[in-house]
Order: structure tokens, then sequence, then C-alpha cells
């Protein structure tokens, strides 16, 4: 009854890959591109504030700061969201998820946007993301930025991205795993197929 | 009564893991962003209840538990003892059973009595915190302290901490002493002999002579001696008439914290003071009001740590 432990995870099942659909060359070509949208779109980095979703929406938003920085040769805004306070779904997922920081030390009134996550699936994320930005002020526009859209058909909200790295159709049954330096052992994209109960 | 399985009650330092307060303080630490907001309010606990049953008079802990159940948008109602039932003679039990019959989710309880939330807990569906308890735990406060220490010395392992004052009859002493030594830490208790017990030692069992992680000093200048933290606890005046000590200017002389005591400590030690203080009798003006006493952060802190346990016992399901 007393188990205030955070840090001991769930046993974490393993996974078997079925393909590789990307891998770090592949993956860095990708958030190049979605640099060069953002800023085509938004005619340069004047006000463009790029806000990662914990956790791997914030190396995926550094990178795009980065290159954004380069093409430009100007910084935009960065900064970090962390939506467990906001989820619609605390009272059915059992344990307390584990809450991590909010960043967001520039005003984000007028500011446009960007909301950086490594996957788009159902869309339930973005709804915490857009209603925690509102808590924190007016934008100007919010836009989305996603490595992997996994398709239309599995979206429960109406929310789409407006930069996509790849669009990936994919089945219920498969999960789709970022894995990036910071967190993995290898780049890439992978689909896994969710072990059968 | 079949206990939910989800909930997690909060009854005291002494029932938790060095990895359960790390957890929590942990979590507070990201609570502490949102105390610092324009609004000052995110919807994580929307449609949950709040209790706070409050047996004895309390301002600081029942407001920062009251906004940080607000600020989690949790609903918050406070009943204090002169105008519940229990003045018209109904058994705790019972009070907590016609509580959670309203199916609360969490009922912070502070009672006179020990071991009270314990009993709460054995009947109520809600899950239960102990926010002070006779003369057992005050677990929210010693986690608050633990965040102010962790906030100016980075970390709690090997640290040595004074507590100064009258330790018999203090929760929070208690609360702190298991905290910080299952933390690593390495306390310090002095005070009156009437009020300090030489057996107070053997309170936690861990290790033997000097390498005892709690010692207790005969006098204060011994504790406060090379000290990172230094922790002062409030005279209860309302015990004035039971002589433990002859006078509130002799306590003051003998035993409160003033410069010259505290510069016996490291260079960057640290007050802390649980409030509300007797100025001028426990700790001397000049000391509180310097910058190494961290009062007012400690209030600051309560809210954070009150979020993370209100969120962390009531978080996921209570059915």
């Amino acid at each position: 009854m007393l188990c205030y432990d955070l840090h001991r995870m769930p046993d974490e099942k393993s996974l078997t890959e079925k393909s590789r659909i990307m891998d770090s060359a592949r993956m860095k070509r990708a958030i190049s591109r979605l640099a060069s949208e953002i800023v085509e779109e938004n005619q340069g980095a004047k006000d463009v504030y790029i806000v990662g979703i914990r956790r791997r929406g914030v190396p995926l938003a550094e990178r795009i700061v980065d290159k954004i920085a380069e093409i430009e040769g100007e910084m935009p805004l960065f900064g970090i969201i962390d939506i467990t306070l906001y989820r619609d779904d605390l009272s059915t997922v059992g344990a307390s998820p584990i809450v991590n920081r909010t960043e967001l030390d520039t005003d984000i009134d007028d500011k446009i946007i960007v909301l950086v996550d490594d996957v788009l699936y159902t869309g339930r994320t973005i709804r915490a993301a857009l209603d925690q930005l509102m808590d924190f002020g007016r934008p100007r526009k919010v836009q989305l930025a996603v490595l992997i859209d996994r398709g239309r058909e599995h979206r429960e909200l109406p929310i789409q991205a407006d930069f996509v790295g790849k669009t990936v159709p994919t089945k219920q049954s498969e999960i789709i795993r970022v894995m990036l330096k910071e967190y993995d052992e290898v780049e890439g994209v992978g689909i896994f197929e969710k072990p059968s109960e | 009564m079949e206990k939910p399985y989800r909930r997690r009650d909060l009854l005291g330092i002494r029932e938790l893991t060095e990895a359960d307060i790390r957890g929590i303080l942990d979590t507070a630490e990201n609570f502490r962003e949102i105390n610092a907001r324009e609004i000052k309010k995110v919807p994580t606990l929307r449609g949950k209840t709040v209790i706070n049953l409050f047996f004895e008079n309390s301002t600081r802990t029942r407001t920062s538990f009251e906004l940080a159940a607000k600020r989690l948008s949790a609903d918050a109602v406070n009943i204090s003892v002169s105008s519940s039932s229990v003045s018209k003679g109904e058994t705790l039990v019972d009070t907590a059973l016609n509580l959670d019959a309203m199916q609360p989710d969490c009922i912070v309880v502070r009672h006179g009595s020990a071991g009270v939330p314990h009993q709460l807990a054995k009947v109520s569906r809600a899950a239960v915190v102990n926010a002070g308890d006779g003369a057992n735990e005050h677990p929210t406060q010693a986690l608050l302290d633990a965040m102010t220490i962790r906030e100016h010395k980075k970390k709690i392992q090997g640290l040595e901490v004074a507590i100064v004052g009258d330790i018999l009859h203090s929760r929070v002493a208690r609360s702190n002493i298991h905290l910080l030594t299952k933390l690593g830490a390495k306390v310090r208790v002095a005070g009156p002999g009437t009020l300090v017990p030489k057996d107070f030692e053997f309170f936690i069992d861990a290790g033997g002579g000097d390498e005892r992680s709690l010692q207790v000093c005969p006098h204060v200048e011994d504790a406060i001696q090379g000290a990172d933290v230094v922790m002062i606890l409030r005279i209860q005046r309302e015990r004035q008439d039971s002589a433990y000590f002859p006078t509130l200017r002799e306590y003051a002389v003998h035993y409160g914290l003033t410069n010259d005591r505290l510069d016996l400590a490291k260079k960057d030690a640290i007050v802390l003071h649980p409030g509300p203080m007797n100025r001028g009798i426990e700790i001397a003006s000049e000391v509180a009001d310097s910058s190494r006493s961290l009062i007012l952060d400690q209030v600051k802190y309560g809210v954070a740590v009150r979020m993370a346990v209100l969120y962390l016992a009531t978080g996921g399901s209570n059915v």
C-alpha cells in the first residue's frame, strides 16, 4: 500500500522489432527538412518558439532549434512542456505517472508556438499540450511538428500535424519507437509488435 | 474494510523507504514551477475531493494543504474541531465513517493524539495524509525541510544536522530524524535535559557509539559545532506551566539560537524553523532575519511538497 518509489519501473516486456523505417542518417535529413519547412512557413525564425513535449519531443526540438539557427542565423525561442498533469487518463493509468518540469521561461504571448513530438497517434498528448499552453498565455499561433505520423485513422481528436517527418500507416497492434541517443543505445525509428497478452 | 488497492496513505516518514522519500521529493521539485506561474493551477485532480480535518489549530499547514489541493483543481473542504460534531460527542471512527460516506478521495488529518491518522486509515476508503499527530509525526514538514536542505546543500547524504529545542514533544523532530537518517545525514539533538531525554538516542536503531546517526548532546553548542544545518524547534509556550524549564528568559539565554552560537556551525550553515517562531526566545531576531535563515523558503516549498503528496496519494484510481 505504501509505495512512493517512482523510480521503480514496470517490467519492460521485450518487444520484437518488425522493421526499421529510419536510420540515423534518414532521421537527420527528416529533421533538417522539418526545420526548413518551419522557417519557410513562418518566413523566418522571428517570434518562432519551438516547444518540445517530454520526453522524446525534447531532443527532437533541440535539434530543430539548432538546424533553424544554422539556416537563419537566428536562434528561435525554445521551451519544454511536460503534459503529465494535463493527461485525461490519470484515473485509469494506475500508479501516478512521474511528473517532470515544464520550462517555458519566455512569455508565450503573441509567439508562434511549434509543438514538437516524436509520434502523432491518437492526438491526446497534443490536446494536453494545447490545454497547458493556454494556461500559460495567448500565443499568436500554434503549429505541430512530428517526426512520425501514424495516420489519421488512429486519431481520437480533430488534431493534425503541420510538419511531418514521415507518415507511417500502422496497425493498432504495433508500436512505433523513436530511438534517440539521449535515451537509447541506437538512433532510428522502428516498428515493433506488441507482445500478445 | 477492504482497502482499495491503489490508495496510498502518508502516515509517517517511518513507514517510507529511502526510495519512497526521494520519489516524493523529486515530484515536489517539479511541482515548484507551477507555483511560480501566473495561473497557478493545473487540472490534474479535477473532480477529486480533499477533506482537511483539523482537530488542532493550524494556519500554515492547513492553508498550505488547501492551496495545494486547489492548485491541483481538487475541491478542498476544511473541517476544524470547533465546528464539528466531534465536540458533540461523536467518536473518531464515526466521524471518519461519516466523512467517508461522502466519498472524498483524500483526508488530511491533524490531531493532538499520536496514531489518529493510522486509525482513520483503517476505516476510511479515502487516502489518509498525516498533517501532524500528537508527538508522533508531521511527515510533510520533514519533507519540505528536506526539500529546503536539498535546494541549498544539493544533497542530504553526509550532512550534519543539529536539531535544538523541545525534542520530547516535537513531531517535527521525529519526522525529521527518520527522514534525515534514512537519507544518510547525521543528526544531533540538544536542549534542556527535561525536553531531550538521553534515551532518545535509541529512538532509531542505527549504529553505535560515535558512529550513531542520531546523537543526544549535553549542550546546544556541541550539537551546533560544525553543523551544516541548524533546525530550531518552537518552544511550546502553552506547556510553560509544566515546568520543563524555569523561565522563557532563561531558555533564551541557554538554548536560544544567537549569532554567537550560530558561528560555531559551518560558515555556510543554514537555519530552519518550522514556525510559528517565538522571536527572542528559541531564535534571536538577527538570526531569523539573516540570509542564512530559510524559514520563508520552507513555507514556500511546503505547498509544492503537499501538491506532490496529494498527487501521489490520489493519483490513479481509488477503486
